[in-house]
């Protein structure tokens, strides 16, 4: 996993609602695959995605193997007010990337 | 049967009973085995997240390329019509590819705050297939949509 990538509007009116994007890159490795010598590749994919605004979760995400490597996230929020973005990607190794954003409202 | 079990020197009257018993136990499991094996992994699936509820017909839509060139990635976006207020907003949109060695892709849990039921992203597809969506809404009832996309090489990388 990488730094990922998030889009939000420049600026957003409280009621709103906006398109958040997030990208990342991730091998998202199946499980299903052999390397050269016919041994199994151990699954490895990003399986949970989360997004809070404010401290509230407005959208999670539960993902499997059928899910594009570096995966690409969209979906919406009605903007409640003010407020900082938290978005976390967590992998079948344990490892979570978090990434924090400020949401710029008018 | 556990007095047939537990008794350590079981007269003939009392092994017999005991051997039928035990048949019955056994021929049980295989008729589930069977009966399983029958369903099909992707029913599976569903039938997971419906449990014993009727989908029923509703708006989704559900935006993929008719023909996937590459099924390594098969951009999709999904939409429902609801109005996302806090008594009536889409909870749950799941998503299922038939033909997939493991058919489910992805859940995505919304809530009222989401404004619109909405989500894209981008899936694999091992071949040509069915692809289900399964909308799950906030007062326990699900929407049903099948969309088929046609890959010319696979995905999954099997």
């Amino acid at each position: 996993m990488s730094k990922p990538r998030i889009k939000l509007p420049e600026s957003a009116k409280v009621g709103e609602v906006i398109e958040v994007k997030t990208l990342i890159s991730h091998v998202m490795e199946t499980g299903q695959r052999r390397d050269p010598d016919g041994k199994a590749i151990p699954r490895n994919i990003i399986n949970t995605f989360t997004a809070a605004f404010a401290g509230t979760e407005v959208f999670k995400a539960e993902l499997h193997p059928g899910i594009s490597a570096n995966p690409y996230l969209s979906f919406y929020m009605k903007v409640p007010g003010p407020g900082e973005f938290v978005f976390s990607w967590v992998d079948d190794d344990g490892k979570m990337i978090v990434e924090k954003q400020k949401l710029n409202v008018t | 049967m556990r007095r047939t079990v537990l008794s350590s020197r079981p007269s003939r009257r009392e092994f017999a009973i005991g051997a039928a018993a035990a048949a019955t136990l056994a021929a049980l499991p295989l008729e589930t085995v069977l009966a399983q094996d029958q369903t099909q992994p992707w029913e599976q699936a569903v039938r997971k997240i419906l449990g014993d509820a009727k989908p029923i017909d509703g708006k989704i839509t559900v935006e993929m390329p008719e023909i996937a060139e590459n099924g390594n990635t098969v951009p999709f976006t999904i939409a429902i019509d609801s109005p996302m207020t806090e008594t009536d907003f889409v909870k749950a949109i799941h998503i299922v590819a038939t033909a997939n060695p493991q058919p489910g892709v992805a859940t995505f849990r919304l809530t009222p705050l989401s404004g619109k039921a909405a989500v894209a992203s981008r899936m694999r597809l091992q071949r040509t297939q069915d692809v289900i969506t399964i909308a799950e809404l906030s007062d326990g009832r699900f929407l049903m949509a099948k969309r088929a996309v046609k890959v010319t090489i696979g995905g999954c990388g099997g």
